[in-house]
């Protein structure tokens, strides 16, 4: 659905007297397969905006190519607004209009007669259950609110693919996990998500695909699962009290299942494993069999931002 | 026919967005009636008029130029206003023509310009003012394009700076000459030869020249036909420069 390669684009900004130029994308290859929600996950300043928006035509990439819904980014731009949906990140509605008149122009800017336009409207209405305010002023909407009024805009014409850009920055708890059903449904119905976040819990329950980006570049690239496993397995948290930890960890050194030990300063030790739910019945098993008396136990799944410190070098809350 | 499709659409909704705001019209016709009301009667004994009505042959045509330059200046600060909101950038990844997006909205400027212009001309005409209403409607005709090229000059503008902060000194910079050097409140004929050498390069003289013409029942005189041709071409250039604002899509 969309295949890029070597996408790029630099900014030039003055400063004072010099100009300096910013490589802010600097030579992105995705892949992105029909019906799948595809995560684009970076820290603020990353570049998933400046692609985003070289996909959604709104920017000229310097160089490299990009093909989306089979139309050529950089030849026939016309082609891919006819196939693409994109919702911007800081709204795109209009306080004075309702949200059926955003609606129905929206469609119609797409070229569709106004009656099916009217039709549309009134069906995307039903499905983002906004009939009830589909008639009064978009001031008067809540975030939630507001916010479905613009993925229904970005969807109106059908389109293959949906570009949305942080859909759930700023929602409350509530409204973010509407909004994760909602992109959810968009999937069901056939159509390619790309969203770009810098939630990680996000990208991990609703992506089927992510990419992580930072300074520029696309620094991996996998399902959820396959990039947590890929970085370190899972780690055993086990608490002990100071005078038993030493003898705990020479009690557990050089078992099979254990790839790495360290001992916590506080008392305890930290195990890196391959497998958590294996590991630790054969951990307390070897403790009770030595004698040693634990005080907790506790398996740590890798998180993304386990994934993103690997791969980045910095946690992405820091940044 | 889809450019004029698209237009119109445009229009439409910008116009509805107008309706349903009418107080623009009270805001736009209180200025220009002040003007009428409490400039105006100083000309007569100034402009050394016979008669109050020949006064305001001379005035009222100025006066419906300026309204006609600044009403279109400042239509940037409305763009300003939907480029925050992202409704312009969710126009443009829509395949809607670029111009359509342009002139949909300085058509809506010159239409509330005209409606202004009627206004105040009805009103000058308990002062006795009378004019044919040929020249009438050219003079119209001249003060749409007016609009037209100044506001889509404003719209190219904002798209360029971006903010309030910067277009309103701008605007008010380029907007301050151009009115004096036009001879909009008193003729340029009081002018010394030097002045009157500089207003000949403003092409807004050469408008408020060729409206007086008009009102004055002067339809022969080669001042209109000189306004309106300098006027025509102007807006041309102008909605063509702003046209190629809106279709660059750089960020």
């Amino acid at each position: 659905m969309i295949e890029t390669r070597g996408l790029r684009k630099s900014f030039r900004s003055r400063a004072g007297r010099e100009t300096k130029t910013v490589d802010a994308v600097r030579g992105v290859d995705l892949d992105v397969a029909k019906g799948e929600i595809f995560g684009f996950l970076g820290p603020n300043g990353a570049g998933k905006t400046t692609t985003l928006r070289m996909l959604a035509t709104l920017i000229e990439p310097d160089g490299g190519e990009a093909t989306i819904a089979g139309a050529d980014l950089r030849k026939d731009p016309a082609e891919v607004r006819r196939r693409i949906g994109y919702v911007p990140q800081g709204g795109s509605t209009w306080d004075e209009s309702t949200a059926r008149e955003e609606l129905v122009l929206h469609a119609r800017m797409y070229g569709i007669s106004k009656a099916d336009a009217q039709r549309r409207a009134a069906r995307a209405l039903d499905a983002f259950q906004l009939t009830e305010y589909a008639d009064r002023k978009c001031k008067t909407y809540s975030g939630g609110q507001r916010r479905r009024v613009e993925i229904a805009l970005g969807i109106i014409h059908e389109p293959k693919i949906v570009f949305l850009d942080e859909p759930t920055t700023g929602l409350d708890p509530q409204s973010r996990a509407h909004m994760w059903d909602e992109i959810r449904r968009l999937r069901a119905d056939g159509m390619t998500v790309f969203i770009t976040t810098h939630y990680l819990d996000e990208a991990d329950a609703l992506c089927d695909r992510i990419a992580i980006m930072d300074n520029g570049e696309v620094v991996a690239e996998g399902t959820p699962t396959e990039l947590k496993r890929e970085i370190s397995g899972d780690v055993v948290l086990v608490g002990l009290d100071l005078a038993a930890t030493p003898q705990a960890a020479q009690t557990l050194d050089g078992e099979p299942y254990v790839n790495k030990l360290e001992t916590v300063d506080e008392g305890g030790l930290r195990l890196y494993v391959d497998e958590g739910a294996t590991a630790i019945p054969q951990v307390l098993r070897r403790l009770d069999h030595a004698g040693l008396e634990l005080r907790s136990i506790e398996l740590h799944r890798p998180s993304l931002d386990d994934v993103f410190l690997t791969k980045t070098g910095r946690s992405l809350r820091e940044s | 026919m889809k450019f004029a499709r698209d237009t119109w659409l445009i229009f439409q909704r910008q116009i509805q967005l107008l309706l349903r705001n009418p107080v623009w019209v009270f805001v736009g016709v209180f200025q220009p009636v002040m003007y009428l009301l409490l400039f105006a009667p100083l000309l007569k004994p100034a402009l050394n008029a016979p008669t109050q009505a020949a006064a305001y042959k001379i005035f009222v045509p100025g006066l419906l130029v300026l309204l006609a330059i600044f009403g279109g200046l400042f239509q940037g600060f409305g763009l300003i206003a939907e480029l925050r909101a992202g409704v312009i950038e969710r126009s443009r990844v829509t395949p809607i023509s670029r111009l359509a997006l342009l002139l949909g909205r300085s058509l809506r400027d010159v239409v509330s310009l005209l409606v202004q212009a009627v206004i105040i001309t009805l009103l000058a005409l308990i002062f006795d003012l009378r004019v044919f209403i040929g020249d009438l409607l050219l003079a119209y005709l001249m003060l749409a394009l007016i609009a037209l090229m100044t506001s889509a000059v404003s719209y190219g503008v904002a798209l360029k700076v971006k903010s309030e902060d910067a277009l309103a000194p701008l605007m008010n910079t380029v907007a301050q000459p151009v009115l004096l050097l036009s001879g909009i409140l008193l003729p340029l004929t009081f002018a010394p030869g030097w002045l009157q050498g500089i207003a000949n390069w403003n092409p807004f003289s050469w408008a408020v020249d060729g409206t007086r013409a008009l009102f004055a029942g002067d339809l022969g005189s080669d001042k209109v036909w000189q306004g309106l041709s300098i006027t025509a071409v102007l807006a041309a250039l102008g909605v063509y420069w702003a046209a190629r604002q809106f279709a660059r899509s750089v960020r």
